[in-house]
């Protein structure tokens, strides 16, 4: 009994620092944000209390579920065009490419551009995509439109460019990962049994390498969420998403507010992963 | 012994570059028989059976199935399957749709292949485990998984790469026994991979054995291992000595040699091992030689051997073999 009693005392002082670590800088911040969502404020000061006036007021307005419509928005296109690139970019890394040099090599070349600042990433873009950008240059130059396109900045497509362009690397990765670690034997039993190259990639390489992809959305899913540099950059703040509500909030010092937006964002990814994970079991992968 | 619906492989070359993996081979593969590549890893069993099956492609010479050349087609459409080492069963599909897999391929319907999957499930009796996952199941029962699905293509050829080799040495003994059953109950031919002696000759209609790239010597396995060809193949297949005797190199059983007090070839006991039915002496001739004679239990113990003793080793002439150089 005392060495049981010792095993677990021991178990406990080996996982105590990461738990100290959690406690301190994800769970009580989690907690102090969710005590504030229900305080109140007025213009010049927070008042502590429990009132639900700021989730009713959040539920209440139509800006708020058109917010988080076109959060939603974001988050879908953004995952359906990683994902299309992620995947593709990860099969040819993974089966195309022989010798595992030249893999690691291209590999790392993907992972080049996150070695400058997200915001620099972003800002770069607005040159090349600007009225007299160079897109537009080249386009008029070559004859191929008379007039600038006004949407290729400002805009959604804009926000979904950079957003496709930060995170294409989040779906990679994952993928890449559960994709190398697939028996190559399997492709060659699946040959032998008579499919052919496309027959292979829906029966047998997508649903082995669906934990890295289910992996790959949740990255994209809670990083387009929670955004909201992304978003004012790159719609040159005509655009909104549930990030630019909170940051507005913040700006204006309403923290209640701001909290409590924080809390229904924070659920809402939540539930959305929680779903995910309901169809592919990632456990095993991890 | 030609039959038109041999396997044969003329003149098969594989090179990787400047290597050379199998040089050269011809041999003729009956029908329904039960043939055993057998050699040393490297020597290219592997390289010829994934060419056969059309895993690997073929550097020069041809392979023909029933007359046809079958060396540039498809691998499911030769009249072959393969059943893999690893057995490299689909690992998110239940026990049923992996044996069904090539008829989806081949888009029959859901009722049809799952029933035609389950007959195959009762061949190797495991209909009772259909909705198992391969993970869920024990390494012998994976196997017979993989061959039900290897013969629901209704194969002509079955390409069996090393597939006793992950398995117990209990489990190995009851499995080898049931390919043979199977084999013989379908009458299709069976190649089958292997780096053991003991499973080759337990096996084989025809063992070919191979090494270098070549096929060393290839026949009954009574023949292989009771008339070995060359050194190479006595060694491989154990139970001879190889010695210089007069000008050649001779092989002769290690049941064949006796002992004697000084009569015979001089030799240094080193060691003695006690195997059950009989005893290894081992020993050392004059000419530094390393012969093994397997004594009767019940005669070694009459006269007991000590490592460093002098023996005197002879045999039957008759039964010393001469060795092509």
């Amino acid at each position: 009994m005392s060495f049981l009693k010792s095993e677990t005392a021991r178990a406990w002082a080996l996982a105590s620092p990461l738990v100290l670590v959690l406690l301190a800088f994800l769970v009580l911040p989690i907690i102090w944000i969710l005590v504030l969502s229900f305080w109140r404020a007025t213009e010049f000061a927070m008042v502590p209390d429990f009132s639900f006036e700021n989730y009713a007021y959040l539920f209440g307005s139509t800006v708020t579920w058109q917010v988080f419509l076109s959060t939603f928005r974001y988050a879908l296109i953004t995952w359906v065009l990683t994902l299309l690139i992620g995947f593709t970019v990860a099969y040819y890394l993974a089966f195309h490419i022989r010798s595992s040099t030249v893999q690691m090599a291209l590999f790392l070349l993907c992972t080049v551009p996150f070695l400058t600042s997200n915001i620099i990433r972003m800002i770069s873009w607005i040159p090349f995509l600007g009225r007299n950008g160079l897109a537009n240059q080249a386009l008029l130059s070559m004859g191929v439109i008379d007039q600038p396109l006004e949407w290729l900045l400002y805009s959604d497509f804009s926000v979904i460019l950079a957003f496709v362009h930060l995170n294409t690397l989040f779906m990679i990765t994952p993928i890449f990962n559960t994709m190398m670690r697939i028996d190559r034997s399997l492709i060659e039993a699946a040959r032998d049994q008579g499919a052919g190259g496309w027959q292979i990639l829906t029966n047998v390489i997508i649903p082995l390498s669906k934990p890295g992809i289910m992996i790959g959305t949740i990255f994209v899913l809670a990083l387009v969420m929670g955004d909201f540099v992304t978003v004012r950059f790159m719609s040159g703040s005509q655009r909104s998403n549930v990030g630019r509500l909170i940051s507005n909030d913040v700006g204006l010092l309403q923290y209640p507010s701001a909290a409590a937006t924080s809390i229904v964002l924070l659920c809402t990814v939540l539930i959305l992963i929680g779903l995910l994970m309901r169809f592919v079991n990632i456990r095993k992968e991890l | 012994m030609r039959s038109p619906n041999d396997l044969e492989l003329v003149h098969l070359t594989k090179r990787y570059g400047t290597t050379t993996a199998v040089k050269d081979i011809n041999h003729i593969f009956p029908p329904a028989s039960y043939v055993c590549l057998l050699g040393p890893s490297g020597c290219g069993k592997s390289t010829t059976l994934r060419m056969i099956a059309g895993h690997e492609s073929v550097s020069s010479g041809s392979i023909l199935l029933e007359g046809q050349d079958i060396s540039s087609l498809a691998p499911a459409r030769r009249g072959t399957a393969m059943m893999f080492q690893s057995y490299a069963l689909f690992p998110h599909l239940s026990v049923r749709d992996n044996v069904s897999f090539s008829l989806k391929m081949k888009g029959v319907d859901k009722a049809t292949r799952h029933a035609k999957a389950m007959s195959l499930l009762e061949l190797v009796a495991m209909a009772h485990l259909a909705d198992r996952l391969p993970a869920q199941l024990s390494g012998g029962q994976q196997q017979r998984v993989a061959l039900a699905r290897a013969l629901i293509t209704e194969p002509r050829v079955l390409l069996l790469d090393e597939p006793l080799s992950a398995l117990d040495p209990f489990l190995r003994i009851r499995m080898r026994a049931e390919l043979k059953r199977l084999q013989r109950e379908l009458a299709i031919t069976f190649i089958h991979v292997t780096h053991g002696q003991d499973e080759a000759l337990a096996l084989a209609d025809e063992v070919v054995v191979m090494n270098n790239a070549v096929i060393e010597q290839a026949g009954p396995p009574r023949q292989v291992w009771g008339a070995p060809r060359t050194e190479f193949v006595a060694r491989f297949m154990g139970g001879h000595n190889v010695l210089t005797v007069g000008d050649g190199r001779y092989a002769i059983r290690s049941d064949e040699v006796r002992i004697g007090a000084t009569d015979g070839l001089s030799a240094t006991a080193t060691g003695v091992e006690y195997q059950g039915d009989r005893v290894a002496v081992t020993a050392r001739t004059v000419r530094d030689e390393e012969v093994v004679a397997l004594v009767p239990e019940a005669d070694f113990f009459a006269h007991p051997i000590t490592p460093g003793e002098t023996l005197g080793l002879s045999w039957n002439p008759a039964s010393q073999h001469r060795l092509e150089s």
